[in-house]
């Protein structure tokens, strides 16, 4: 591939200068701005969960007060949740290949798209000021009466801030099922979309659907504050559980906002790097539907402790558990879908399989929450936390870097080093794993969450995660110096380094403004590797 | 479908560059309107989950509370919306039809009559201030335990206001739509901002049409 060189004009040379980037509307340029933007959230709500894991390496708390440590957690919480991981695959990659993948020049809506990024990043100054004035010790999960009456920090503004990025939410969602309704090539029929497109779909239904009753709920903590009104202040009648009922409903569901996103990613991954159709396509397809509704369905199992009745416990416990069939049946399918595969071992292939991994174990410690009996036992322990790490950190994290490290060539043109791909891979798994499994065990002996200080006994896992920690930290550094190297340095891609298939890849890397020169024309399923002749480049 | 068949000449002026058709622009732009709107269904049905939960706890102080609320207007105010849904059907009617002084008129008497709804919630929130219904500090009624009831008008005042926020960005869009009226910017081929603007001001009609019974009629006669 020595040879190759970069196509004369593509996106990222047809304009230079500043306004050109802060005043686009081409879809792939927004990716960008969005793939900066999170990333330094990312490095912010990375450096609060540091000084955690430092403070916790001893018992006693002798680096930072109380105070600040309510601040540490409920600053990394909010700045991951909503300004990290809620963006991290939608507006990057999903902004970069939806409409690359349904064969389009564009977004359907390409000045909102933009206007998204920019409320996005209001929202995000907003929080930040709330942090840098302060700070904010409510935890990520803003529960009342705390909250609205006894919290002193700076509430109203992070709820503000969140409030608005929610608009972005919103807005992308929007523009990304209009998309895909109505903006698909000639012959790209529902079932011939990659799987992707599927899970982007059912994420954005969950944008929609979800994202308007944070922002009610959290407007109302907002108004409650300064308008001292009582709305969830029990001495005025009004009942703190229906808040945690409004803000479950919103973010239980937006844990498959990250997840579901990156289980598109990982189909696409398993597909090209075992050259095989995914076993089951159908299935897999509905299933990210079935998530996003199922979904909607199972917030109560965040108020078991809470004081609902024994019978709508019962059901939210049984629809939590439904939940795990369609979960099952994506890991089942991507699974059969390596049986008799011609696969390779490349980087994206190695997060998949983390991805795998690691959801399954995140998945299926799920189960033991949704358990009515198990669940009392370890509520608000680390087996809660180290539960959600699991799928968020080492499910969606994973294929956030796997999905960045297969269309890394498409995006910029040139390869990462491939062996530095896979260093940084194994130093992500390994100290992920370090980090969190020590956290179950500690949960489960009966460790709390959100405590400073713990007693001796619970030193030596404490110290393992805290080790763990630091060697996550550096895996995450890892890829963050090779690929800005790579945009230099790298190898010359070529429109296509793995053979895969997919009309992303039918255009040249970095692709034109305009994605293609004609309109494709889709003629066969998704991954049709059976016809394929040629092997990978790897 | 073909885009090499659409040449820069043949390009209509309200075309955007992605589309191939201005048919298929304006199927997008009332996607996107229905899909916002299933977003703002959400965004309401936080405050109505709300409103009826405590309407449901706490029947006797909301139902003594309701009848606080001034129902001349809010009444005089239900008819002025619901006609002003009819002007903006007849505004989108005419823009299809390609009648420039049609749309223009329709769409001034939706902006007059929205601007009068407007002026009457305000003389409305003047009558409540007056009788002490805002919550907090001032907040004072007779007859029934003052917390549930002050919880009935901080829910009014919540979505009452927010409806006429939503009241207030529809007039602001609704002058920019007039103004490309008035330049005669809309034909039969092309006329779906009017179009989606109109689903817009009927979505925000028929919240209304759920706030007015929810909060000024309900057990009323009591």
């Amino acid at each position: 591939m020595s040879t190759a060189v970069l196509p004369r004009e593509n996106y990222l040379n047809t304009d230079y200068g500043l306004r050109s980037w802060f005043l686009t509307t081409d879809h792939k340029r927004i990716c960008i701005l969005y793939l900066l933007t999170i990333t330094l959230f990312f490095a912010i709500g990375g450096a609060f969960a540091t000084v955690m894991r430092l403070d916790l390496a001893t018992p006693a708390a002798d680096l930072v007060s109380d105070e600040t440590y309510n601040k540490m957690f409920t600053m990394h919480g909010i700045i991951m949740v909503f300004f990290f991981l809620v963006p991290s695959i939608p507006a990057t990659l999903g902004n970069f290949l939806i409409p690359m993948m349904v064969g389009a020049k564009d977004v359907a809506f390409p000045k909102l798209n933009l206007a998204s990024w920019y409320i996005f990043t209001a929202g995000g100054c907003f929080t930040l000021w709330a942090l840098i004035s302060g700070g904010v010790d409510s935890g990520w999960t803003f529960y009342t009466p705390f909250s609205t009456l006894s919290s002193n920090t700076n509430v109203t503004l992070a709820a503000l801030g969140i409030f608005i990025a929610g608009f972005s939410s919103i807005l992308t969602g929007l523009n990304f099922m209009v998309t895909i309704h109505r903006m698909r090539a000639p012959g790209l029929t529902w079932f011939r979309m990659p799987l992707f497109l599927w899970s982007m779909y059912a994420a954005s239904l969950i944008f929609v659907l979800g994202t308007p009753v944070i922002a009610i709920t959290l407007l109302l903590v907002a108004a409650e504050r300064v308008l001292h009104l009582g709305i969830f202040d029990p001495a005025r009648g009004g009942d703190p559980v229906l808040f945690q009922h409004l803000f479950w409903f919103y973010s239980h569901p937006a844990v498959y906002i990250m997840v579901v996103p990156g289980m598109g990613v990982v189909s696409e991954i398993v597909a090209a790097f075992s050259r095989k159709r995914i076993f089951g396509y159908t299935f897999v397809a509905f299933s990210s539907l079935a998530i996003a509704i199922l979904g909607f369905l199972v917030w109560g199992h965040h108020l078991f402790v809470a004081g609902i009745s024994v019978y709508s416990a019962l059901v939210f416990s049984l629809l939590s558990y439904f939940v795990a069939i369609p979960s099952a049946i994506k890991v089942f399918n991507w699974t059969a879908t390596l049986y008799k595969g011609s696969i390779s071992f490349a980087t994206p292939m190695l997060y998949a399989f983390g991805f795998i991994w690691m959801f399954t174990i995140g998945g299926l410690t799920g189960l033991f929450l949704a358990a009515l009996g198990i669940d009392i036992h370890v509520t608000d322990t680390y087996f809660v936390i180290a539960h959600f790490h699991y799928i968020m950190v080492g499910g969606a994290i994973m294929a956030y870097l796997g999905g960045l490290h297969y269309w890394w060539p498409k995006m910029t043109g040139r390869l990462y080093p491939e062996g530095w791909g896979k260093l940084g891979f194994i130093t992500v798994f390994l100290g992920f794993n370090l980090t969190f499994f020590p956290q179950f065990i500690l949960g489960y002996m009966g460790m709390p969450r959100r405590y400073h200080a713990y007693p001796p006994e619970f030193q030596t896992l404490n110290v393992l995660s805290s080790a763990g920690a630091s060697i996550l930290a550096i895996g995450y550094l890892i890829p963050l110096v090779y690929l800005l190297w790579s945009l230099k340095y790298g190898p010359i891609a070529g429109p296509n380094p793995w053979g895969a298939k997919g009309l992303e890849w039918t255009t040249s890397s970095p692709p034109p403004k305009h994605n293609f020169e004609t309109t494709p024309i889709v003629t066969e399923p998704a991954y049709n590797y059976s016809e394929l002749e040629e092997t990978a480049v790897v | 479908m073909s885009e090499i068949a659409t040449s820069e000449a043949a390009h209509p002026a309200h075309l955007q560059h992605h589309f191939d058709s201005l048919q298929e622009q304006s199927q997008v732009a009332s996607l996107g309107m229905w899909v916002f709107l299933v977003t703002e269904i959400l965004f309401f049905g936080g405050m109505f989950t709300s409103y009826l939960v405590y309407r449901s706890t706490y029947p006797d102080a909301f139902a003594i509370a309701s009848k606080h609320t001034v129902i001349l207007i809010g009444a005089v105010n239900t008819a002025v919306l619901i006609t002003s849904s009819l002007t903006m059907a007849l505004a989108v009617f005419a823009s299809s039809e390609g009648n420039r002084k049609s749309t223009v008129n329709f769409l001034t008497a939706t902006w007059v009559l929205g601007f009068t709804f407007l002026v009457l919630k305000g003389i409305e929130y003047t009558i409540d201030f007056h009788e002490h219904l805002v919550p907090g500090a001032g907040f004072q009624m007779a007859g029934t335990n003052p917390g549930h009831a002050e919880l009935f008008f901080s829910l009014y005042f919540i979505m009452t206001g927010i409806h006429a926020l939503h009241m207030i960005i529809g007039l602001s869009v609704l002058l920019v739509i007039l103004y490309m009226a008035r330049r005669g910017d809309f034909s039969p081929e092309y006329h779906s901002p009017v179009e989606v603007m109109g689903l817009y001001w009927h979505f925000v009609d028929i919240i209304w049409i759920f706030l007015f019974p929810l909060l000024y009629l309900i057990d009323r006669h009591r």
